[in-house]
């Protein structure tokens, strides 16, 4: 087995008991990044010198005993987190150039662990996007397929972690944008509870939606990162002040009694594809055989849950992304007249169309006259959404449905057709707009070899039965085994 | 015809944290540009605000001292708009719930007293500020101001004369000062006035169009300004205009106000709820606590010196307009327990004094205790009143205390009779003209014979025994 291979739980394993190195493991996988990133494209900025200068420094914590699991770890980063030194980007030519003069939560959190940042990965620009073809700078491939997309927003992340270019990689889902990569590229994802893990320090997008989670190769690996990462963080009024649980602990409880619940609506929505519902119902037997029960439960607003998010999230991201204006930072366009021209020049320039688009769509909504009709009706409506969840959890511990309605597409398929890519996120969004925790896992392959994926959703708070459940399910499946034909093919580390 | 005019006020107030309304950084004032900077309040991507629970107390504070309604549960609000001293390109403010709403302020003016409705208060962060380069086109972005936290409070439209808006504006004043929770400078905008003015005719009960006034940095200026607009208002209809809903910024070197047309274009905020910041829920027993805890207030502190100190209103007012000085009095009251002549001492030569000298109270060169004393050596006799003005400006010039002065300079009082009869006598001795005519009935010579005596005495006779000396000879 090839280091690039390993789950972080072997890999602290190795390097706990000094088997490996954190300097060879991190060589590793740079030559990996070296051989294999030019055909995937998933980093933005990969910090070589920097991750090797940080491992040399793990292998001495390793070396006195007691280091975490994370110690000595390669991680990849969202390039929406801040990192200090490093530059962050947002996938935007607006900030192309910008150095943040300080580290994420998240980050720091995880360098605490002794994690090492390998580097920053592409996602679509201001995670604006479901397939990373709105990254400002090139779109990342799939790596099952590298003339299809990986999902997005956080696609980088997504297919880094699957072609084998990091053990981790950190993503963030406003509506979907780590279980819908993690779907199209067969790794695993968690969108943790709005406010379990800070958002201080990731670039914000929807500030009401926005959260970060991990994204690995199984669910035991996600426990592994997220217990590192969640918590109350006193820089985040939204972050619950709760304790973060240690959420390896009771992974290997099993799924009996837990009662799976499926909602009717979500297996009728039109443009579900025969393969992925055949896959999501594999899943749901799996989980029978497994001993857990099922029953049938009503999500009646998912209709609408396209509909809400495409206001509230670019209503917030229109005053979120106020900020870049071409006076402190990032890009200015240059030789403007007045103060308007340069507002207009440098924000027509330094963004792409489709942040441009929501940025429309956002300011429209907000505005004097239609406030009420939109931003305020959909958040009338999201409220209702809520109440449905709360209903539907009184009769089940977690609802299962598909991630996508289908695996992953071609690059440049959807380009022209926003809407359709919009509303191909009917799955996932629901659980951002309820703030719900939520786990996309492989379960099977198209016949034309693409991962597809299969989604719980918890509690509010109730990330260990999506671990649980998940565990369990790949405890006794392959599906999260198998690596992109990429990783066979080519002869790397 | 006649017109009346309806003017509301929007009051800015910086409130005294030692720091900023959503970060650690120093809200203090004078530092050099930027250094009172953190990502937060330089709308770095990724930052995010933590509220300060201290700008939270001054403004229930503040509620609690004007009969707002706090509002236990309100909601911090994005106002979106661009500026380059705005750095996240929103304003976090209150909107749609304020977190006080409600109120009163009771003011006299015009010789009426009037209660005044405030309509709101409400929290937000101030912006930076630019500074423009005079030689070259160039503006710098200061943002040390950047996320200071200011209460709003905007009053109902019931003002309707410019002395009115100005007790109003004085009355706020006091009462932050009083609380400790603003410094109260105009000139360094630490306290700042918006004035919306209409005029009607006389009698209509819909309000006529408004323009909204800024650029006042003083009392003064206020009423001058709204003095002006009202002026220029009423002139434009009766010529047959028509007044237009519009910002217009005060000229105090030219007293007049200036459309700022071109700048402001009908501007739509768009403010919803921020997603970053949590709805504000308070405690009723912690709102209860501050209340409990509010210092007696201006109106309170002014008739109790009536009432219980025997000061006139007038004295009282003057004493109580300002907390530095009610507190000067009030501890030169604990060292030297008499009211009315310690008040005298203050309202009269102290503030002639400062004024002249163009000092705050908190500045004054001489401190309380020092006054009472001066006080003290006037109520025993031991200077005359006119000599303690004297002594109170040699206090100021040297630092030292008032007794030390008077002995020292040999101020003090002629008492004696016997020394006082001589002078008396000489000066009667020495106009037989002016006794003759007083006889004859021309009492007013009187002041004429207690000048020449005082002078006699180098001002040190006691003027009591001067006049009861004389009118005992003159009378006889």
């Amino acid at each position: 087995m090839h280091l690039y291979d390993l789950t972080i739980a072997q890999a602290s394993g190795l390097l706990a008991r000094r088997e490996i190195s954190s300097e060879e493991l991190v060589r590793a996988l740079l030559a990996r990044v070296e051989a294999v990133d030019p055909l995937v494209q998933s980093y933005v900025t990969v910090c070589g010198d920097e991750a090797l200068d940080a491992a040399k420094h793990a292998d001495q914590q390793l070396a006195k005993g007691g280091a975490g699991p994370l110690c000595g770890v390669p991680v990849a980063i969202k390039d929406v987190f801040c990192t200090q030194g490093v530059r962050t980007t947002c996938s935007s030519k607006i900030l192309e150039t910008h150095v943040p003069v300080y580290d994420a939560t998240v980050v720091a959190k995880l360098k605490e662990a002794g994690a090492i940042l390998l580097g920053k990965t592409n996602m679509d620009e201001f995670a604006m996007g479901a397939s990373t073809e709105n990254s400002g700078f090139f779109p990342t491939k799939n790596p099952w397929d590298l003339t299809r997309v990986p999902g997005g927003s956080s696609g980088g992340s997504a297919a880094a972690m699957a072609a084998g270019l990091c053990l981790s990689a950190i993503g963030t889902d406003t509506g979907g944008s780590i279980r819908q990569p993690a779907s199209h590229c067969g790794v695993t994802g968690i969108k943790p509870t709005y406010g379990r893990v800070s958002r201080y320090g990731i670039v914000a997008f929807a500030s009401s939606l926005d959260q970060a989670g991990p994204i690995c190769r199984d669910a035991e690996d996600c426990a592994l990162v997220l217990s590192a990462i969640s918590g109350h963080d006193p820089l985040d009024s939204t972050s619950i002040p709760a304790p973060a649980p240690d959420y390896t602990k009771n992974l290997g409880q099993g799924v009996k009694g837990l009662r799976l619940g499926i909602p009717k609506e979500v297996f009728d929505a039109p443009g579900l594809s025969p393969e992925v519902r055949k896959a999501v119902d594999g899943a749901i037997a799996l989980f029978q055989d497994l001993g857990a029960h099922t029953v049938e439960v009503s999500l009646p607003r998912t209709d609408l849950a396209v509909a809400v998010y495409y206001i509230i999230a670019p209503a917030e991201a229109s005053s979120n992304l106020a900020r870049y204006d071409g006076v402190k930072y990032g890009f200015r366009a240059p030789n403007s007249e007045s103060l308007k021209e340069m507002y207009h020049t440098t924000r027509s320039r330094g963004f792409g169309p489709e942040v441009r688009r929501r940025i429309l769509i956002g300011t429209y909504a907000l505005s004097a006259g239609y406030y009420d009709a939109y931003y305020k009706k959909a958040s009338q409506v999201r409220t209702l959404l809520v109440q449905d969840f709360q209903t539907a959890f009184q009769s089940c511990d977690a609802i299962i449905s598909p991630v996508a309605p289908t695996p992953a597409f071609r690059i440049g398929e959807r380009v022209h057709d926003p809407l359709a890519m919009y509303l191909a996120d009917i799955f996932t969004i629901p659980a951002n707009l309820a703030g719900l925790p939520a786990l996309a896992m492989p379960c099977g392959f198209s016949a034309e070899g693409l991962p597809m994926g299969v989604q719980l959703m918890a509690r509010h708070l109730d990330e260990e039965t999506l671990f649980r459940a998940a565990c369990a399910f790949q405890k006794a499946t392959e599906h999260h085994l198998r690596r992109p034909p990429l990783a066979n093919e080519r002869k790397t580390a | 015809m006649r017109y009346e005019a309806v003017i509301g006020l929007e009051v800015h107030a910086q409130l005294k944290t030692a720091s900023k309304i959503f970060c650690g950084c120093s809200a203090s004032f004078g530092a050099p540009p930027n250094t009172h900077t953190c990502p937060v309040c330089l709308g770095m991507p990724g930052s995010l605000p933590v509220l300060n629970e201290k700008a939270v107390l001054y403004a229930v504070r503040m509620a609690l001292a004007t009969n707002c309604r706090v509002n236990l549960e309100s909601r911090f609000a994005r106002k979106n708009y661009f500026y380059p001293d705005l750095p996240k390109g929103y304003q976090i403010s209150q909107y749609e719930a304020p977190v006080a709403e409600h109120g009163w302020l009771d003011i006299e003016a015009n010789g009426a007293a009037k209660r005044v409705g405030i309509t709101r208060i409400h929290m937000e962060e101030d912006a930076g500020k630019l500074v423009h380069d005079p030689h070259r086109p160039v503006s710098r972005v200061d943002l040390n101001r950047a996320g200071t936290p200011l209460i709003e409070i905007v009053s109902e439209p019931d003002m309707r004369a410019p002395e009115e808006a100005g007790a109003y504006l004085r009355g706020i004043h006091a009462i932050l000062r009083y609380l400790d929770i603003c410094d109260g400078n105009m000139e360094e905008g630490g306290f700042r006035c918006d004035a919306n003015v209409s005029v009607r005719p006389l009698g209509q009960k819909e309000f006529g169009v408004r323009a909204e006034v800024k650029n006042m940095n003083s009392f003064k200026n206020v009423e001058r300004a709204i003095a002006h607009e009202i002026r220029r208002q009423v002139e434009l209809i009766e010529d047959g205009g028509t007044v237009i809903q519009e910002t217009r910024l005060w000229d105090a070197d030219l007293g007049k106000t200036f459309s700022m047309r071109g700048k402001e274009e009908a501007r739509d905020y768009r403010y919803f709820p921020d997603p970053d910041l949590l709805p504000l829920v308070l405690d009723p027993a912690w709102v209860e606590e501050i209340r409990a805890g509010l210092p007696e207030l201006p109106q309170a502190k002014r008739a109790r010196y009536v009432a219980e100190l025997g000061l006139s209103q007038e004295d009282a007012g003057v004493l109580t307009a300002d907390h530095a000085l009610a507190r000067y009095f009030e501890e030169a009251l604990s060292v030297y327990n008499k009211p009315r002549p310690v008040c005298n001492q203050i309202t009269g030569a102290l503030l002639a004094l400062l004024n002249a000298k163009n000092l705050s109270v908190d500045a004054s060169p001489v401190p309380p205790e020092r006054l009472a004393a001066l006080v003290g050596l006037v109520e025993d006799g031991t200077v005359s009143g006119n000599t303690a003005k004297t002594v109170l400006e040699k206090m100021a010039a040297t630092g030292r205390p008032p007794r030390e002065i008077v002995e020292a300079e040999g101020l003090v009082q002629v008492s004696d009779e016997a020394l006082i009869e001589q002078a008396v006598d000489e000066v009667l001795a020495a106009g037989p003209d002016e006794v003759a005519a007083y006889k004859g009935g021309k009492t007013k010579l009187m002041g004429f014979f207690v000048g020449e005596t005082m002078r006699k005495t180098k001002g040190k006779a006691n003027p009591k025994v001067v006049n009861g000396l004389l009118k005992k000879k003159l009378e006889a």
